[in-house]
């Protein structure tokens, strides 16, 4: 009966790597993290809390690297093929004899892979936060909420089954909250995280219903099980799956549609991305830290995790395709016109993951068709890298400099050296400058597409000549543009615990890119063949040089040139600067619409018919009413007339309508 | 035989015992509130852990009262919440001079309802639901220098007075339909005729009333915001619970056969009343009436798994009530400790609680998030479970509109959160000092709401008891 206290681990694992229990470590310490500081850390550890979160994230990120280090070098493959691997699982829930939620640990390439991104990223995080955070009031608080949602990431990423999944799918929800909404004391911030949970809340429903549907048809949760029983067309499961159809789509297309839109719900796709740019409100090393490496790329983490299942389907991945090359082509041209450098940064997020997300759609299962997969793993990768990085260098001028609007910035190259060598690697490595990290990712994503799809391949060239402009626009309004006014006494670039994230992660960004990544994952484990053609990136670089130029033409020196541009595109350039205006779309749904359309008319009937007819009656019975004031007998008498009325319009309903 | 009759109704014995002790000690001696309060508490907990021992299955009085595991179980519930309520209002209890008389009436209603989950005929079943009635309408006035309370004392049993007569005329309707009161004999006799369908509406009625199921909830708001928090729990939690087992009992084992009906009636009326308690839990400034409309918001989740008519509909809504009873207890009680030292009822004057009150602010936060079905809670598990159990019956457009209201009503369950965490406020509530009780009963329910989802083997214990 008491499962939870007895925790079998299968012996699949080599001996000398029964991981069991370290594994369960990795999520575990972050977890005693948030436990330790939000109990105590106020009252006793106030202004060690900083350095005790940062140590035991230490341990785990030693523990996930450890367990990288033996997955793809000691024990993961299996005959040239890496293995999944489940060492831990137990049952958790039993809701009918047949039915069981389990909890487990999955090792496969993606998920080590994202528990070295996770746990590395929030390490750097929590580093850098030492010094940012430094003096905060509720400094042991923020370190609590960093640690609880690192072990809800963590949680996600080995989920072995669908159902844990989505429980920590929604603590990752829930902690984001309270990180955005962390200036509680900014109405901003507060609004930001409530629109952040309540947008992502309503894609998780489709997810949550998603998941009713593949599991009713698969008949289990597990997703080992699941895949095998979706994927092979001789299966029963996949049989009645691919049959059953609700208005012409079949059951597993809706299920599969369904759980993406919860993805596109977490990862910022359009149309469900409003939430991303005010999720700017939260300190500026969470930002690095959800929209950099974690909580966005959930989104896609799940379409990977589910890719075999989604492959059977193509006008799914078509769906995933689409959605991921409209944002990606929409965000950019958003972040060409914003002036905060966070949101800026923002909607390059939102274009990045748009990337990742038509890689996936536009992938195939194994072989030379998976390409698509290992690029866009790849580039969820390294974009940890380089986005983790101009967030912390972000945060950096803005604790310079007091403000997160371009026009105060310019020049500051001579005050932020080490600031401004990291950014420029940071966005020569988004730009796609070879050898940069970014560079060797966007060209699998680029040549993916081109042998799938010449139409998303030319959107995306676009995209990504305007994603160097973007960046190189922002890089040259901080670092150059004109001569700095610093106002008063600085105190330069933090601490020591502020550069020494910028600097690993410069190099990472630098470098990453050199990792033989498709020998490590990849759609079905097998090791791919090499694809790299010299020719084929010629235009994408060229593209992003001229990107490049244009924005130092425009924006390395004082000028009106950007001015008149922008003019001359009137129209277009207002739409853009006001994002399109998306979330004044849904404004006038929610406000105007739903309001006046059930609000508006529940509280007409409230104040006129209801009370109306209290006051109707109340008048007719005013004698008695003036002998027992306060009483209002009337009321009683009109709920028992509704309660008549209920019961005779029931009767008549079922007796005579609907028989 | 006398055996059998120890064993079989040894809860409502302890009960009356305890009844009848209370009457001596309010006659016969003078002792104080705080140890007769102290010793209420001992005898409640007592009868608590009782409801798990001798539990054996039997009728009695040729089948009009009848028990299972259970129905025991079931008690244990309405025993727990009970206690809860004598943990959760102890300095209210104690500042009353008639506490015995509370405990009595109280524990009287607490009879009722045992008798009525325990009831094998219609005519055990009516008088049960009178016993469990008319002491809780003398309750409700028992802020007695209070208007509001008389008068929302004086509105329950008029409109419970009015409930019981259409009830009685169903009960004569189903007589002269089948010619028996008995559970066990009916269903046979039952054929889905427009004269059976009538008697069935009219006792559905009562039931709908007692559970403030929409149209037939309009006396709830007002009984909940004029009676004493004290009693606004009881009757939102406890009295809820006990017509939500025994309308398991008289849905799927007396009208099983006349599912075809009732599925569609629940149906209608599940979605009407989560829509309705919805929309005006939205708009409600005090927080007992916000209370009063999102629990007749969760009763339209209820009747979601009650639809389904199968085991998992039996198991997921006795799990769902014993969440129900941790989180909507844990919201009233704070409620009540603010409302008896300050009060304040408004959600306006709960902002900047935290800053003030960071215990009770966490236990409403849990209560909220639970009620709201937010994972990790319980509440997520009871609401995943009911609906799960309702999608069994297949209508995806009923489970749909019931997803779609567990967003809406994230919509007013986050409204208090932000007042409590987020909004500033020059003069938030000053620091309250609770009756040490009163903050066994917060950790009570704040562990209830987070182990009993936590913990897989309590539902697997509801499940073993529902087959």
């Amino acid at each position: 009966m008491n499962d939870f206290l007895h925790i079998p681990i299968l012996q699949v694992l080599p001996p000398g790597w029964d991981l069991g229990w370290s594994l369960m470590l990795i999520p575990l310490l972050p977890l005693a993290g948030f436990l330790l500081l939000g109990l105590f850390g106020r009252k006793y550890v106030k202004n060690s809390s900083g350095i005790i979160g940062t140590t035991l994230l230490l341990v785990s990120t030693a523990l996930s690297l450890y367990t990288a280090y033996g997955y793809f070098f000691e024990f993961g493959k299996v005959d040239g093929v890496y293995q999944k691997i489940i060492p831990v699982q137990f049952t958790w829930l039993q809701f009918s004899p047949g039915v069981s939620i389990d909890m487990g640990i999955i090792l496969d390439p993606i998920s080590v892979m994202m528990l070295v991104v996770v746990s590395f990223i929030s390490l750097m995080v929590h580093i850098y936060s030492l010094g940012y955070m430094k003096g905060e009031e509720r400094f042991p608080t923020y370190y609590a909420f960093l640690g609880l949602f690192t072990f809800s990431m963590l949680g996600l990423v080995m989920s072995s089954n669908i159902f844990q999944l989505y429980f920590f799918w929604e603590l990752v929800g829930v902690s984001s909250f309270l990180l955005i909404g962390y200036y509680y004391d900014r109405p901003s911030a507060v609004a930001a995280c409530k629109k952040a949970f309540i947008v992502t809340r309503f894609a998780d429903l489709g997810f949550l219903i998603g998941i009713l549907i593949l599991s009713f048809y698969a008949g289990t949760l597990d997703f080992n099980t699941l895949i095998e029983r979706l994927t092979s067309a001789s299966a029963p499961e996949f049989q009645s799956a691919i049959t059953s159809s609700f208005l012409g789509v079949s059951a597993l297309t809706w299920a599969l549609v369904l759980v993406f839109i919860g993805g596109a719900g977490k990862s910022a796709m359009f149309p469900l991305h409003i939430w991303l740019p005010d999720a700017m409100e939260g300190p500026t090393p969470v930002s690095a830290l959800i929209h950099a490496a974690t909580m966005v790329v959930a989104g896609v983490f799940l379409v990977a995790r589910l890719f075999p299942v989604f492959s059977m389907s193509p006008p799914a991945l078509d769906i995933v395709a689409y959605t991921g090359i409209i944002s990606a082509l929409f965000a950019a041209v958003i972040a060409c016109t914003q002036t905060d450098i966070k949101r800026v940064l923002a909607y390059s997020t939102m274009s990045q993951i748009g990337f990742m997300m038509f890689a996936l759609g536009v992938s195939g299962q194994g072989g030379e068709n998976g390409l698509g997969f290992t690029a866009s793993m790849f580039h969820l990768f390294t974009h940890a890298m380089f986005k983790a990085l101009l967030f912390l260098g972000a945060g950096a001028v803005i604790h310079f400099i007091h403000s997160n609007e371009m026009k105060e910035m310019g020049g500051l190259r001579k005050y932020l050296p080490v600031t401004h060598i990291s950014f420029l690697i940071a966005c020569l490595a988004i730009s796609g400058v070879p050898p940069f990290a970014g560079f060797f990712s966007k060209e699998e994503i680029l040549l993916a597409a081109y042998h799938h799809n010449a139409g998303i391949y030319w959107m995306a060239l676009v995209t990504s000549g305007l994603t160097a402009f973007y960046m190189f626009r922002l890089y040259f309004r901080i670092f150059w543009n004109r001569s700095a006014i610093v106002h008063g006494e600085h105190h330069g670039e933090g601490g020591f615990a502020m550069m020494v994230p910028l600097v690993l992660l410069a190099v990472g960004a630098a470098a990453a890119g050199f990792i033989p990544f498709g020998n490590f994952v990849s759609s079905d484990g097998k090791r791919p063949e090499s694809v790299f053609h010299l020719e084929f990136s010629i235009a994408p670089v060229a593209i992003g040089l001229v990107g490049i130029f244009a924005a130092m033409w425009l924006y390395k020196k004082q000028n009106d040139r950007a001015a008149a541009i922008a003019k001359s595109l009137n129209g277009f350039y207002k739409a853009a600067y006001h994002k399109f205006y998306v979330d004044e779309l849904y404004l006038f749904i929610t406000k105007k619409i739903l309001f006046n359309l059930i609000g508006r008319p529940a509280a007409w009937f409230d104040k006129n018919v209801v009370d109306g007819l209290v006051i109707g009656t109340g008048n007719t019975t005013q004698v008695i009413s003036e002998k027992i004031k306060g009483f209002q007998s009337g009321k009683v008498q009109q709920y028992a007339i509704y309660f008549l009325a209920g019961v005779i319009g029931l009767a008549v309903l079922f007796i005579y309508v609907w028989k | 035989m006398l055996n059998d009759f120890l064993i079989l109704m040894k809860s409502e014995l302890v009960i009356s015992f305890i009844i009848f002790l209370l009457l001596f000690i309010k006659v016969g001696t003078e002792m104080t509130n705080d140890r007769l309060l102290s010793l209420v508490q001992f005898l409640l907990l007592a009868n608590f852990i009782a409801g798990f021992l001798f539990n054996e299955a039997g009728s009695l009085f040729g089948g009009a009262f009848t028990t299972n595991a259970l129905m025991a179980f079931q008690k244990s519930i309405l025993s727990l919440g009970v206690y809860l309520i004598s943990l959760l209002f102890a300095d209210w209890l104690k500042k009353s001079e008639h506490m015995p008389e509370f405990f009595m009436l109280m524990l009287s209603a607490l009879l009722g309802m045992f008798f009525m989950i325990s009831s094998g005929s219609l005519l055990m079943f009516f008088l049960a639901l009178e016993l469990s009635t008319i002491p809780v309408a003398a309750m409700a006035n028992f802020d007695l220098e209070k208007k509001l309370s008389s008068e929302a004392s004086m509105k329950m049993i008029l409109s419970s007075a009015f409930s019981s007569g259409i009830l009685l005329f169903g009960i004569s309707l189903i007589y002269g339909a089948t010619g028996t009161i008995s559970f066990t004999e009916m269903p046979a006799l039952l054929d889905g005729s427009p004269l059976q369908i009538l008697a069935f509406v009219f006792l559905f009625a009562a039931f709908a009333f007692k559970l403030s199921i929409v149209p037939f909830h309009l006396w709830t708001a007002d009984v909940y915001e004029g009676a004493p928090i004290a009693v606004s729990s009881f009757l939102s939690v406890i009295s809820k619970g006990s017509i939500a087992f025994i309308l398991l009992t008289a849905l799927y084992k007396v009208f099983g056969p006349m599912h075809a009906v009732w599925y569609n009636m629940v149906m209608i009326l599940s979605i009407a009343t989560m829509v309705v308690g919805n929309l005006f839990a939205l708009r409600q400034q005090n927080i007992k009436r916000f209370l009063a409309y999102s629990s007749i918001a969760q009763v339209g989740f209820i009747l979601v798994g009650i639809s389904s008519n199968s085991i998992e509909g039996i198991s997921s809504v006795v799990y769902f009530v014993l969440i129900y009873t941790f989180s909507n207890l844990a919201a009233f009680g704070v409620a009540g400790v603010i409302s008896q030292q300050t009060g304040k009822e408004r959600i306006d004057d709960y902002k900047g609680l935290y800053q003030t009150n960071p215990f009770i602010s966490w236990i409403l936060a849990l209560a909220l998030f639970s009620l709201a079905g937010i994972p990790p809670t319980a509440g997520f598990f009871g609401k995943l479970f009911l609906i799960t159990a309702g999608a069994s019956r297949g209508s995806y457009f009923f489970i749909t509109v019931a997803a779609l209201n567990l967003i809406v009503s994230l919509f007013y369950y986050l409204r208090v959160i932000r007042a409590v965490f987020m909004d500033k406020n020059e003069q938030p509530i000053e620091k309250i000092n609770m009756h040490p009780s009163t903050k066994l009963g917060m950790i009570i329910c704040g562990a209830g709401i987070v182990l009993v989802g936590l913990l897989s083997w309590v539902y697997d214990y509801i499940v073993n008891l529902s087959m």
